[in-house]
Protein backbone atom coordinates (compact mmCIF):
# COMPACT_ATOMS: atom_id res chain seq x y z
CA UNK A 1 0.00 0.00 0.00
CA UNK A 2 2.79 2.40 0.43
CA UNK A 3 4.49 1.96 -2.38
CA UNK A 4 1.13 2.51 -3.93
CA UNK A 5 0.48 5.71 -2.21
CA UNK A 6 4.59 6.78 -3.25
CA UNK A 7 3.86 5.92 -6.24
CA UNK A 8 0.64 7.68 -6.77
CA UNK A 9 1.05 11.43 -7.84
CA UNK A 10 3.39 9.44 -11.09
CA UNK A 11 0.64 6.96 -11.59
CA UNK A 12 -1.67 10.52 -11.53
CA UNK A 13 0.74 12.30 -14.29
CA UNK A 14 1.27 9.30 -16.18
CA UNK A 15 -2.84 8.83 -15.92
CA UNK A 16 -3.69 12.32 -17.20
CA UNK A 17 -1.22 12.15 -20.36
CA UNK A 18 -2.41 9.05 -21.48
CA UNK A 19 -5.73 10.67 -20.63
CA UNK A 20 -4.98 13.66 -22.16
CA UNK A 21 -4.27 11.60 -25.57
CA UNK A 22 -7.32 9.15 -25.44
CA UNK A 23 -9.55 12.24 -24.71
CA UNK A 24 -7.75 13.81 -28.19
CA UNK A 25 -8.22 10.35 -30.41
CA UNK A 26 -12.07 10.16 -28.92
CA UNK A 27 -12.62 13.38 -29.67
CA UNK A 28 -12.92 13.01 -32.84
CA UNK A 29 -14.40 10.02 -32.87
CA UNK A 30 -17.48 11.00 -31.14
CA UNK A 31 -17.56 14.26 -33.66
CA UNK A 32 -18.19 12.11 -36.57
CA UNK A 33 -20.29 9.92 -34.85
CA UNK A 34 -21.87 12.70 -33.96
CA UNK A 35 -22.46 14.06 -37.50
CA UNK A 36 -22.80 11.10 -39.66
CA UNK A 37 -23.80 8.56 -36.42
CA UNK A 38 -20.78 6.29 -38.15
CA UNK A 39 -17.79 4.82 -36.36
CA UNK A 40 -14.43 6.37 -38.81
CA UNK A 41 -12.48 3.32 -38.17
CA UNK A 42 -9.72 4.89 -40.07
CA UNK A 43 -9.19 7.46 -37.29
CA UNK A 44 -6.42 5.56 -35.78
CA UNK A 45 -4.76 5.46 -39.03
CA UNK A 46 -4.48 9.36 -38.95
CA UNK A 47 -3.28 9.50 -35.48
CA UNK A 48 -0.66 7.59 -36.65
CA UNK A 49 -0.48 9.51 -39.60
CA UNK A 50 0.29 12.23 -37.20
CA UNK A 51 3.40 10.51 -35.67
CA UNK A 52 4.90 10.14 -39.15
CA UNK A 53 4.40 13.68 -40.67
CA UNK A 54 6.09 15.08 -37.27
CA UNK A 55 9.03 12.82 -38.01
CA UNK A 56 9.38 13.97 -41.20
CA UNK A 57 8.85 18.15 -39.90
CA UNK A 58 11.80 17.58 -37.38
CA UNK A 59 13.72 15.91 -39.80
CA UNK A 60 13.63 18.85 -41.75
CA UNK A 61 14.14 21.07 -39.49
CA UNK A 62 17.60 19.18 -38.25
CA UNK A 63 18.46 18.56 -42.06
CA UNK A 64 17.91 21.54 -43.85
CA UNK A 65 19.75 24.43 -42.05
CA UNK A 66 16.41 25.95 -41.29
CA UNK A 67 17.64 28.92 -39.23
CA UNK A 68 17.81 28.21 -35.78
CA UNK A 69 15.00 28.22 -33.59
CA UNK A 70 13.95 27.77 -30.27
CA UNK A 71 13.13 24.29 -28.98
CA UNK A 72 9.09 25.67 -28.01
CA UNK A 73 8.90 27.21 -31.29
CA UNK A 74 9.76 23.59 -32.85
CA UNK A 75 7.93 21.96 -31.74
CA UNK A 76 4.86 24.37 -31.94
CA UNK A 77 5.53 24.20 -35.73
CA UNK A 78 5.82 20.67 -35.62
CA UNK A 79 2.70 20.31 -34.00
CA UNK A 80 0.81 22.71 -36.18
CA UNK A 81 2.10 21.24 -39.03
CA UNK A 82 0.87 17.52 -38.22
CA UNK A 83 -2.11 19.14 -37.09
CA UNK A 84 -3.44 21.08 -40.64
CA UNK A 85 -1.57 18.09 -42.69
CA UNK A 86 -3.75 15.54 -40.74
CA UNK A 87 -6.94 17.85 -41.00
CA UNK A 88 -6.37 18.09 -44.55
CA UNK A 89 -6.47 14.46 -44.64
CA UNK A 90 -9.41 14.03 -42.67
CA UNK A 91 -11.16 16.03 -45.27
CA UNK A 92 -9.70 14.06 -48.19
CA UNK A 93 -10.91 10.91 -46.17
CA UNK A 94 -14.62 12.34 -46.05
CA UNK A 95 -14.39 12.97 -49.62
CA UNK A 96 -13.26 10.35 -51.06
CA UNK A 97 -14.34 7.20 -48.72
CA UNK A 98 -17.60 8.71 -47.17
CA UNK A 99 -19.69 11.20 -48.93
CA UNK A 100 -20.24 8.90 -51.63
CA UNK A 101 -21.71 6.46 -49.56
CA UNK A 102 -24.18 9.31 -47.28
CA UNK A 103 -27.34 7.81 -47.22
CA UNK A 104 -26.16 4.24 -47.79
CA UNK A 105 -26.66 1.69 -45.26
CA UNK A 106 -24.60 2.24 -41.94
CA UNK A 107 -22.51 -0.91 -42.59
CA UNK A 108 -21.29 0.15 -45.74
CA UNK A 109 -19.48 3.20 -44.29
CA UNK A 110 -18.40 1.18 -41.50
CA UNK A 111 -16.80 -0.99 -44.05
CA UNK A 112 -15.48 1.49 -45.90
CA UNK A 113 -13.67 3.12 -42.73
CA UNK A 114 -12.08 -0.50 -42.41
CA UNK A 115 -10.84 -0.33 -46.04
CA UNK A 116 -9.12 3.21 -45.64
CA UNK A 117 -7.64 2.24 -42.53
CA UNK A 118 -6.09 -1.16 -44.09
CA UNK A 119 -5.10 1.50 -46.93
CA UNK A 120 -3.50 3.68 -44.73
CA UNK A 121 -1.60 1.47 -42.55
CA UNK A 122 -0.68 -0.13 -46.15
CA UNK A 123 0.43 2.71 -47.39
CA UNK A 124 2.87 4.20 -44.89
CA UNK A 125 3.83 0.54 -44.45
CA UNK A 126 5.32 0.72 -48.06
CA UNK A 127 6.87 4.00 -48.08
CA UNK A 128 8.11 4.11 -44.68
CA UNK A 129 8.94 0.42 -43.95
CA UNK A 130 8.16 -1.75 -41.14
CA UNK A 131 11.17 -0.42 -39.03
CA UNK A 132 10.49 1.76 -36.00
CA UNK A 133 11.35 5.48 -36.73
CA UNK A 134 13.25 7.05 -33.87
CA UNK A 135 12.59 10.71 -33.40
CA UNK A 136 16.30 12.37 -32.66
CA UNK A 137 15.27 14.82 -30.28
CA UNK A 138 17.53 15.25 -27.27
CA UNK A 139 19.21 18.56 -28.64
CA UNK A 140 15.54 19.66 -28.61
CA UNK A 141 14.95 19.52 -25.13
CA UNK A 142 18.32 19.77 -22.62
CA UNK A 143 19.22 16.34 -20.39
CA UNK A 144 18.70 19.39 -16.83
CA UNK A 145 15.06 19.96 -17.56
CA UNK A 146 13.99 16.47 -19.01
CA UNK A 147 13.29 15.13 -15.42
CA UNK A 148 12.55 17.75 -12.27
CA UNK A 149 11.40 17.07 -8.82
CA UNK A 150 9.24 18.45 -6.46
CA UNK A 151 8.95 17.47 -2.69
CA UNK A 152 11.02 13.86 -3.39
CA UNK A 153 8.18 12.86 -6.71
CA UNK A 154 10.08 13.18 -10.00
CA UNK A 155 7.96 14.69 -12.69
CA UNK A 156 9.05 14.28 -16.42
CA UNK A 157 9.24 17.40 -18.75
CA UNK A 158 7.62 16.11 -21.27
CA UNK A 159 4.98 14.21 -19.96
CA UNK A 160 3.47 17.84 -18.41
CA UNK A 161 4.22 19.34 -21.73
CA UNK A 162 1.42 16.69 -23.39
CA UNK A 163 -0.88 17.22 -20.33
CA UNK A 164 -0.29 21.09 -21.05
CA UNK A 165 -1.20 20.57 -25.00
CA UNK A 166 -3.89 18.05 -24.76
CA UNK A 167 -5.97 20.07 -22.11
CA UNK A 168 -5.55 22.86 -23.88
CA UNK A 169 -6.73 22.28 -27.11
CA UNK A 170 -9.78 20.61 -24.87
CA UNK A 171 -10.14 24.25 -23.50
CA UNK A 172 -10.01 25.78 -26.86
CA UNK A 173 -12.51 23.10 -28.73
CA UNK A 174 -14.72 23.46 -26.00
CA UNK A 175 -15.09 27.02 -26.41
CA UNK A 176 -15.16 27.04 -30.14
CA UNK A 177 -18.00 24.73 -30.03
CA UNK A 178 -19.79 26.59 -27.38
CA UNK A 179 -19.65 30.17 -28.85
CA UNK A 180 -18.91 30.22 -32.09
CA UNK A 181 -21.38 30.02 -35.16
CA UNK A 182 -19.32 27.82 -36.62
CA UNK A 183 -19.49 25.48 -33.31
CA UNK A 184 -22.51 25.93 -32.98
CA UNK A 185 -23.79 25.16 -36.40
CA UNK A 186 -22.02 21.98 -35.77
CA UNK A 187 -23.75 21.43 -32.28
CA UNK A 188 -27.13 21.83 -34.82
CA UNK A 189 -25.88 19.39 -37.60
CA UNK A 190 -25.34 17.07 -35.05
CA UNK A 191 -28.93 16.99 -33.33
CA UNK A 192 -30.78 17.35 -36.30
CA UNK A 193 -28.89 17.27 -39.82
CA UNK A 194 -32.19 18.58 -41.94
CA UNK A 195 -33.31 20.59 -39.25
CA UNK A 196 -29.68 22.51 -40.02
CA UNK A 197 -30.35 22.70 -43.69
CA UNK A 198 -33.50 24.30 -43.16
CA UNK A 199 -31.36 27.09 -41.21
CA UNK A 200 -29.29 27.35 -43.87
CA UNK A 201 -26.44 25.63 -42.56
CA UNK A 202 -24.38 24.29 -45.42
CA UNK A 203 -24.29 20.70 -43.58
CA UNK A 204 -21.42 19.21 -46.43
CA UNK A 205 -19.20 22.00 -45.22
CA UNK A 206 -19.92 21.38 -41.51
CA UNK A 207 -18.97 17.88 -41.95
CA UNK A 208 -15.85 18.28 -43.90
CA UNK A 209 -15.12 21.27 -40.92
CA UNK A 210 -15.92 18.47 -38.16
CA UNK A 211 -13.42 15.75 -39.90
CA UNK A 212 -11.08 18.81 -40.19
CA UNK A 213 -11.11 19.10 -36.44
CA UNK A 214 -11.45 15.45 -35.47
CA UNK A 215 -8.33 14.26 -37.55
CA UNK A 216 -6.46 17.06 -36.70
CA UNK A 217 -6.76 16.92 -32.99
CA UNK A 218 -6.01 12.98 -33.53
CA UNK A 219 -2.93 14.19 -35.40
CA UNK A 220 -1.80 16.11 -32.56
CA UNK A 221 -2.14 13.30 -30.21
CA UNK A 222 -0.39 10.97 -32.65
CA UNK A 223 2.33 13.60 -32.62
CA UNK A 224 2.40 14.25 -28.76
CA UNK A 225 2.49 10.23 -28.21
CA UNK A 226 5.32 10.46 -30.63
CA UNK A 227 7.27 12.92 -29.23
CA UNK A 228 6.16 11.01 -25.60
CA UNK A 229 8.05 7.66 -26.49
CA UNK A 230 10.50 9.32 -29.11
CA UNK A 231 9.38 6.65 -31.97
CA UNK A 232 6.52 5.76 -34.36
CA UNK A 233 5.66 2.89 -36.25
CA UNK A 234 2.77 2.16 -39.11
CA UNK A 235 1.15 0.23 -36.64
CA UNK A 236 0.33 2.18 -33.64
CA UNK A 237 -2.96 3.38 -35.10
CA UNK A 238 -5.10 0.30 -34.06
CA UNK A 239 -4.13 0.02 -30.65
CA UNK A 240 -4.79 3.71 -30.14
CA UNK A 241 -7.76 3.78 -32.28
CA UNK A 242 -9.55 1.01 -29.89
CA UNK A 243 -8.44 3.45 -27.11
CA UNK A 244 -9.84 6.49 -28.56
CA UNK A 245 -12.77 4.58 -29.38
CA UNK A 246 -13.34 2.93 -25.97
CA UNK A 247 -12.86 6.54 -24.18
CA UNK A 248 -15.64 7.82 -26.67
CA UNK A 249 -17.90 5.13 -25.91
CA UNK A 250 -17.34 5.73 -21.96
CA UNK A 251 -18.30 9.10 -22.38
CA UNK A 252 -20.91 8.46 -24.66
CA UNK A 253 -20.60 8.60 -28.33
CA UNK A 254 -21.49 11.46 -30.08
CA UNK A 255 -21.05 13.57 -27.46
CA UNK A 256 -17.84 15.78 -27.23
CA UNK A 257 -17.74 16.27 -23.50
CA UNK A 258 -18.33 12.74 -23.02
CA UNK A 259 -15.21 11.92 -25.30
CA UNK A 260 -13.07 14.27 -23.21
CA UNK A 261 -14.29 12.84 -19.82
CA UNK A 262 -14.23 9.62 -21.08
CA UNK A 263 -10.12 9.78 -22.51
CA UNK A 264 -9.27 11.36 -18.77
CA UNK A 265 -10.66 8.25 -17.05
CA UNK A 266 -9.61 5.95 -18.86
CA UNK A 267 -6.28 6.64 -18.84
CA UNK A 268 -6.47 7.43 -15.30
CA UNK A 269 -7.76 3.67 -15.03
CA UNK A 270 -5.15 2.44 -16.81
CA UNK A 271 -2.48 4.09 -14.55
CA UNK A 272 -3.72 3.07 -11.66
CA UNK A 273 -4.29 -0.30 -12.64
CA UNK A 274 -1.07 -0.36 -13.32
CA UNK A 275 0.62 0.29 -10.06
CA UNK A 276 -1.98 -2.43 -8.80
CA UNK A 277 -1.74 -5.46 -11.87
CA UNK A 278 1.64 -6.11 -13.72
CA UNK A 279 1.62 -3.46 -16.02
CA UNK A 280 1.00 -6.26 -18.74
CA UNK A 281 -2.77 -5.96 -17.82
CA UNK A 282 -3.03 -2.07 -18.44
CA UNK A 283 -5.26 -3.22 -21.71
CA UNK A 284 -7.20 -5.99 -20.14
CA UNK A 285 -8.27 -3.10 -17.89
CA UNK A 286 -9.18 -0.60 -20.72
CA UNK A 287 -11.39 -3.48 -22.53
CA UNK A 288 -12.97 -4.77 -19.32
CA UNK A 289 -14.36 -0.90 -19.00
CA UNK A 290 -15.31 -1.10 -22.72
CA UNK A 291 -17.43 -4.39 -22.33
CA UNK A 292 -18.80 -3.43 -19.05
CA UNK A 293 -19.94 -0.35 -19.95
CA UNK A 294 -21.52 -1.75 -23.78
CA UNK A 295 -23.54 -3.85 -21.27
CA UNK A 296 -24.79 -1.66 -18.53
CA UNK A 297 -24.50 1.81 -19.69
CA UNK A 298 -24.13 1.59 -23.57
CA UNK A 299 -25.02 5.23 -23.76
CA UNK A 300 -22.26 6.61 -21.97
CA UNK A 301 -21.33 8.18 -18.66
CA UNK A 302 -22.95 11.63 -19.78
CA UNK A 303 -24.65 10.20 -23.17
CA UNK A 304 -28.41 10.40 -23.14
CA UNK A 305 -30.68 7.20 -23.76
CA UNK A 306 -32.09 7.74 -27.41
CA UNK A 307 -34.30 5.61 -29.62
CA UNK A 308 -32.26 4.32 -32.68
CA UNK A 309 -32.49 6.85 -35.29
CA UNK A 310 -34.76 5.55 -38.37
CA UNK B 1 -62.18 32.46 -34.99
CA UNK B 2 -62.71 34.65 -38.39
CA UNK B 3 -61.00 35.87 -40.89
CA UNK B 4 -60.98 39.98 -39.86
CA UNK B 5 -60.56 39.67 -36.31
CA UNK B 6 -56.62 41.16 -36.66
CA UNK B 7 -56.32 44.96 -38.86
CA UNK B 8 -54.78 43.54 -42.37
CA UNK B 9 -53.42 45.49 -44.60
CA UNK B 10 -52.33 42.52 -47.13
CA UNK B 11 -54.74 42.85 -49.53
CA UNK B 12 -52.91 45.98 -50.88
CA UNK B 13 -49.78 44.09 -52.23
CA UNK B 14 -51.76 41.04 -53.15
CA UNK B 15 -51.31 39.95 -57.13
CA UNK B 16 -49.19 42.96 -57.57
CA UNK B 17 -46.20 40.87 -58.81
CA UNK B 18 -45.41 37.71 -60.15
CA UNK B 19 -45.59 34.77 -57.19
CA UNK B 20 -43.60 34.25 -54.65
CA UNK B 21 -43.19 30.65 -55.29
CA UNK B 22 -44.48 29.01 -58.82
CA UNK B 23 -45.38 25.55 -59.45
CA UNK B 24 -45.98 24.38 -63.25
CA UNK B 25 -47.15 20.91 -63.67
CA UNK B 26 -44.61 19.28 -61.23
CA UNK B 27 -44.02 15.76 -61.53
CA UNK B 28 -42.15 14.33 -58.72
CA UNK B 29 -40.37 10.65 -58.40
CA UNK B 30 -39.26 8.80 -55.28
CA UNK B 31 -37.08 6.53 -57.61
CA UNK B 32 -39.42 4.75 -60.29
CA UNK B 33 -42.93 5.67 -57.75
CA UNK B 34 -44.43 8.87 -58.61
CA UNK B 35 -45.70 10.89 -56.27
CA UNK B 36 -46.52 14.45 -57.79
CA UNK B 37 -48.78 14.56 -60.77
CA UNK B 38 -48.44 17.45 -62.85
CA UNK B 39 -49.14 19.59 -60.16
CA UNK B 40 -49.30 23.49 -60.86
CA UNK B 41 -49.17 26.16 -57.69
CA UNK B 42 -48.58 29.86 -56.75
CA UNK B 43 -48.31 31.70 -53.72
CA UNK B 44 -48.53 35.59 -53.88
CA UNK B 45 -46.79 37.81 -51.64
CA UNK B 46 -48.62 38.16 -48.36
CA UNK B 47 -50.95 35.48 -49.26
CA UNK B 48 -51.95 32.84 -46.55
CA UNK B 49 -52.49 29.44 -48.47
CA UNK B 50 -53.15 25.87 -47.10
CA UNK B 51 -52.52 22.88 -48.85
CA UNK B 52 -55.30 20.35 -47.61
CA UNK B 53 -55.22 16.34 -48.01
CA UNK B 54 -55.34 13.41 -46.52
CA UNK B 55 -52.06 11.16 -45.85
CA UNK B 56 -50.03 10.54 -48.94
CA UNK B 57 -51.63 12.56 -50.79
CA UNK B 58 -48.18 14.63 -51.48
CA UNK B 59 -48.79 17.21 -49.39
CA UNK B 60 -45.21 16.58 -48.03
CA UNK B 61 -43.88 16.04 -51.47
CA UNK B 62 -44.90 19.66 -52.73
CA UNK B 63 -42.96 21.12 -49.65
CA UNK B 64 -40.24 19.15 -49.88
CA UNK B 65 -40.45 20.58 -53.88
CA UNK B 66 -40.57 23.82 -52.74
CA UNK B 67 -37.23 23.13 -50.82
CA UNK B 68 -35.37 21.66 -53.61
CA UNK B 69 -35.05 18.77 -51.51
CA UNK B 70 -37.12 16.76 -53.96
CA UNK B 71 -36.30 17.62 -58.35
CA UNK B 72 -38.85 17.93 -60.44
CA UNK B 73 -38.34 15.30 -63.35
CA UNK B 74 -40.51 17.55 -65.51
CA UNK B 75 -42.53 21.10 -64.76
CA UNK B 76 -40.51 24.11 -62.59
CA UNK B 77 -40.59 25.24 -59.81
CA UNK B 78 -40.15 29.27 -59.68
CA UNK B 79 -39.00 31.25 -56.48
CA UNK B 80 -39.50 34.86 -57.34
CA UNK B 81 -39.33 34.29 -60.99
CA UNK B 82 -36.64 32.73 -60.48
CA UNK B 83 -35.95 28.41 -61.83
CA UNK B 84 -34.35 26.68 -58.41
CA UNK B 85 -33.99 23.71 -60.63
CA UNK B 86 -29.70 23.64 -59.69
CA UNK B 87 -30.26 25.60 -55.98
CA UNK B 88 -29.64 23.54 -52.98
CA UNK B 89 -31.82 24.16 -49.87
CA UNK B 90 -30.27 26.36 -48.39
CA UNK B 91 -29.93 28.44 -51.31
CA UNK B 92 -33.69 28.38 -51.62
CA UNK B 93 -34.05 29.31 -47.78
CA UNK B 94 -31.19 32.26 -48.23
CA UNK B 95 -33.69 33.63 -50.99
CA UNK B 96 -36.24 34.07 -48.40
CA UNK B 97 -38.64 30.77 -47.48
CA UNK B 98 -37.98 29.42 -43.69
CA UNK B 99 -39.83 26.47 -42.16
CA UNK B 100 -41.69 25.12 -39.32
CA UNK B 101 -41.06 21.45 -39.92
CA UNK B 102 -43.55 18.63 -38.97
CA UNK B 103 -42.94 17.71 -35.35
CA UNK B 104 -41.03 21.22 -35.01
CA UNK B 105 -37.61 19.69 -35.27
CA UNK B 106 -35.93 22.14 -32.71
CA UNK B 107 -32.40 21.41 -31.65
CA UNK B 108 -33.01 19.85 -28.48
CA UNK B 109 -29.64 20.71 -26.49
CA UNK B 110 -29.06 23.60 -27.93
CA UNK B 111 -31.27 26.91 -25.35
CA UNK B 112 -34.02 28.49 -26.62
CA UNK B 113 -31.74 31.21 -27.43
CA UNK B 114 -29.25 29.39 -29.20
CA UNK B 115 -32.36 27.70 -31.46
CA UNK B 116 -33.25 31.41 -32.23
CA UNK B 117 -29.51 31.90 -33.07
CA UNK B 118 -29.29 29.24 -35.58
CA UNK B 119 -33.12 31.03 -37.25
CA UNK B 120 -31.00 34.19 -37.65
CA UNK B 121 -27.71 31.78 -39.44
CA UNK B 122 -27.45 33.79 -42.70
CA UNK B 123 -28.07 36.79 -41.30
CA UNK B 124 -24.90 39.39 -40.42
CA UNK B 125 -26.73 42.28 -39.23
CA UNK B 126 -26.40 42.12 -35.14
CA UNK B 127 -28.61 44.75 -34.18
CA UNK B 128 -31.56 43.82 -36.67
CA UNK B 129 -31.16 39.98 -35.34
CA UNK B 130 -31.59 41.38 -31.54
CA UNK B 131 -34.74 43.50 -32.22
CA UNK B 132 -36.04 40.79 -33.96
CA UNK B 133 -35.66 38.94 -31.39
CA UNK B 134 -37.15 40.81 -29.29
CA UNK B 135 -40.56 41.25 -30.89
CA UNK B 136 -40.13 36.83 -31.32
CA UNK B 137 -40.14 37.22 -27.47
CA UNK B 138 -42.84 40.08 -27.61
CA UNK B 139 -45.29 37.15 -29.56
CA UNK B 140 -44.24 34.48 -27.10
CA UNK B 141 -43.23 35.67 -23.90
CA UNK B 142 -42.97 31.93 -22.39
CA UNK B 143 -39.68 31.61 -24.85
CA UNK B 144 -38.06 35.11 -22.91
CA UNK B 145 -38.74 33.34 -19.62
CA UNK B 146 -37.24 29.69 -20.94
CA UNK B 147 -34.62 32.02 -23.14
CA UNK B 148 -31.56 29.80 -21.41
CA UNK B 149 -33.02 26.20 -21.19
CA UNK B 150 -32.04 23.29 -23.50
CA UNK B 151 -35.19 23.21 -26.52
CA UNK B 152 -35.92 19.60 -24.86
CA UNK B 153 -37.11 20.30 -21.57
CA UNK B 154 -39.82 22.88 -23.30
CA UNK B 155 -43.56 21.54 -24.08
CA UNK B 156 -44.84 20.92 -27.11
CA UNK B 157 -46.92 24.06 -27.02
CA UNK B 158 -43.61 26.10 -26.36
CA UNK B 159 -41.15 23.81 -28.80
CA UNK B 160 -43.88 24.90 -31.58
CA UNK B 161 -43.52 28.56 -30.87
CA UNK B 162 -39.62 27.87 -30.54
CA UNK B 163 -39.69 26.39 -34.26
CA UNK B 164 -41.76 29.09 -35.43
CA UNK B 165 -39.79 31.97 -33.85
CA UNK B 166 -36.37 30.29 -35.32
CA UNK B 167 -38.14 30.15 -38.90
CA UNK B 168 -39.38 33.76 -38.77
CA UNK B 169 -35.90 34.71 -37.74
CA UNK B 170 -34.48 34.37 -41.08
CA UNK B 171 -37.03 37.35 -41.98
CA UNK B 172 -38.95 35.00 -44.88
CA UNK B 173 -41.14 36.30 -47.38
CA UNK B 174 -42.68 32.65 -47.77
CA UNK B 175 -43.27 30.48 -44.45
CA UNK B 176 -44.07 27.00 -45.07
CA UNK B 177 -45.95 25.35 -42.56
CA UNK B 178 -46.11 21.33 -41.88
CA UNK B 179 -48.51 20.20 -40.54
CA UNK B 180 -48.53 23.38 -37.29
CA UNK B 181 -51.49 21.79 -35.25
CA UNK B 182 -49.96 18.25 -35.24
CA UNK B 183 -49.93 17.16 -31.51
CA UNK B 184 -51.25 19.74 -30.06
CA UNK B 185 -53.90 20.15 -27.56
CA UNK B 186 -57.05 21.80 -28.99
CA UNK B 187 -56.49 24.88 -26.72
CA UNK B 188 -53.00 25.21 -28.40
CA UNK B 189 -54.37 24.78 -32.04
CA UNK B 190 -56.21 27.94 -31.65
CA UNK B 191 -53.50 29.86 -30.27
CA UNK B 192 -51.21 28.56 -33.50
CA UNK B 193 -53.85 29.16 -36.23
CA UNK B 194 -54.24 32.93 -34.40
CA UNK B 195 -50.19 33.39 -34.43
CA UNK B 196 -50.05 32.04 -38.09
CA UNK B 197 -53.17 34.59 -38.50
CA UNK B 198 -50.75 37.58 -36.77
CA UNK B 199 -47.80 36.22 -38.39
CA UNK B 200 -49.23 36.35 -41.66
CA UNK B 201 -51.32 39.94 -41.06
CA UNK B 202 -47.56 40.96 -40.78
CA UNK B 203 -46.85 40.70 -44.52
CA UNK B 204 -44.95 36.82 -44.38
CA UNK B 205 -46.59 34.77 -47.01
CA UNK B 206 -47.77 31.66 -45.60
CA UNK B 207 -48.36 28.06 -47.34
CA UNK B 208 -49.36 25.61 -44.63
CA UNK B 209 -49.87 21.88 -45.03
CA UNK B 210 -52.65 20.60 -42.80
CA UNK B 211 -55.08 17.58 -42.12
CA UNK B 212 -57.19 20.51 -40.21
CA UNK B 213 -58.86 21.20 -43.38
CA UNK B 214 -61.73 23.73 -41.57
CA UNK B 215 -59.93 25.05 -39.42
CA UNK B 216 -56.99 25.62 -41.76
CA UNK B 217 -59.87 27.22 -44.26
CA UNK B 218 -61.30 29.20 -41.81
CA UNK B 219 -57.76 31.69 -41.63
CA UNK B 220 -56.64 30.93 -45.23
CA UNK B 221 -57.27 33.11 -48.21
CA UNK B 222 -56.67 30.72 -50.96
CA UNK B 223 -56.39 26.61 -50.88
CA UNK B 224 -55.45 23.57 -53.03
CA UNK B 225 -56.64 19.78 -52.44
CA UNK B 226 -54.51 17.27 -53.12
CA UNK B 227 -54.93 13.51 -53.47
CA UNK B 228 -52.88 10.85 -54.35
CA UNK B 229 -50.79 13.63 -55.70
CA UNK B 230 -52.79 15.88 -57.95
CA UNK B 231 -54.47 18.86 -57.14
CA UNK B 232 -58.05 18.07 -57.46
CA UNK B 233 -59.71 21.68 -55.79
CA UNK B 234 -58.32 24.53 -55.82
CA UNK B 235 -59.96 28.30 -54.69
CA UNK B 236 -60.62 31.19 -52.19
CA UNK B 237 -61.33 29.67 -49.31
CA UNK B 238 -65.13 30.75 -48.96
CA UNK B 239 -65.43 28.83 -52.38
CA UNK B 240 -63.75 25.72 -50.80
CA UNK B 241 -65.94 25.99 -47.45
CA UNK B 242 -69.01 25.36 -49.82
CA UNK B 243 -67.46 22.94 -52.30
CA UNK B 244 -70.21 19.67 -51.85
CA UNK B 245 -67.07 17.62 -52.77
CA UNK B 246 -64.95 19.33 -49.92
CA UNK B 247 -67.83 19.22 -47.52
CA UNK B 248 -68.07 15.29 -48.20
CA UNK B 249 -64.46 14.13 -48.44
CA UNK B 250 -62.91 16.73 -45.84
CA UNK B 251 -65.08 18.87 -43.58
CA UNK B 252 -67.77 16.19 -43.46
CA UNK B 253 -69.72 16.53 -40.13
CA UNK B 254 -68.55 20.05 -39.83
CA UNK B 255 -66.44 18.66 -36.87
CA UNK B 256 -63.38 19.51 -39.47
CA UNK B 257 -61.58 16.27 -38.89
CA UNK B 258 -60.47 14.47 -42.12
Amino acid sequence: MDIILQELPQQLVNGLTLGGIYALIAIGYSMVYGVLSMLNFAHGEVYMIGGFTGWWVLHYFSTQNVPFMHASLVITVTILVVMLCCGMLGILIERVAYRPLRGAPRMNLLLSALGVSIFLQNLVLTLQGAKVKVFHISHLIPESVRTFEIGGVVFSFMRLLVIAISFGMMLILSYVIKQTRAGKAMRATAQDIEAAEFMGIDVDRIVMLVFFVGSALGGAAGILVSLLFTQVDYYVGFQAGLKGFTAAVLGGIGNIKGAMLGGILLGLTEALAVSVFPSAYKDVVAFTILIIVLIFRPWGLVGEKLPEKV
Amino acid sequence: MTKHQIPNTKYQTLNTSHPLIELINVDIFYGSMQVLFSISLRVFQGELICLLGGNASGKSSTLKTILGICKPSKGRVLLNGQDTGKLKTRDVISKGVSIVPENRRIFPHMTVLENLEMGAYLRNDREEIRKDMENIFDLFPILRERSLKQGITLSGGEQQMLAMGRALLSRPSLLLMDEPSMGLSPRLVDQQFEIIQKVNSMGTAVLMVEQNASMALSIADRGYVLQTGSVVIEGNAEELINDPMMQEAYLGGGDGDV
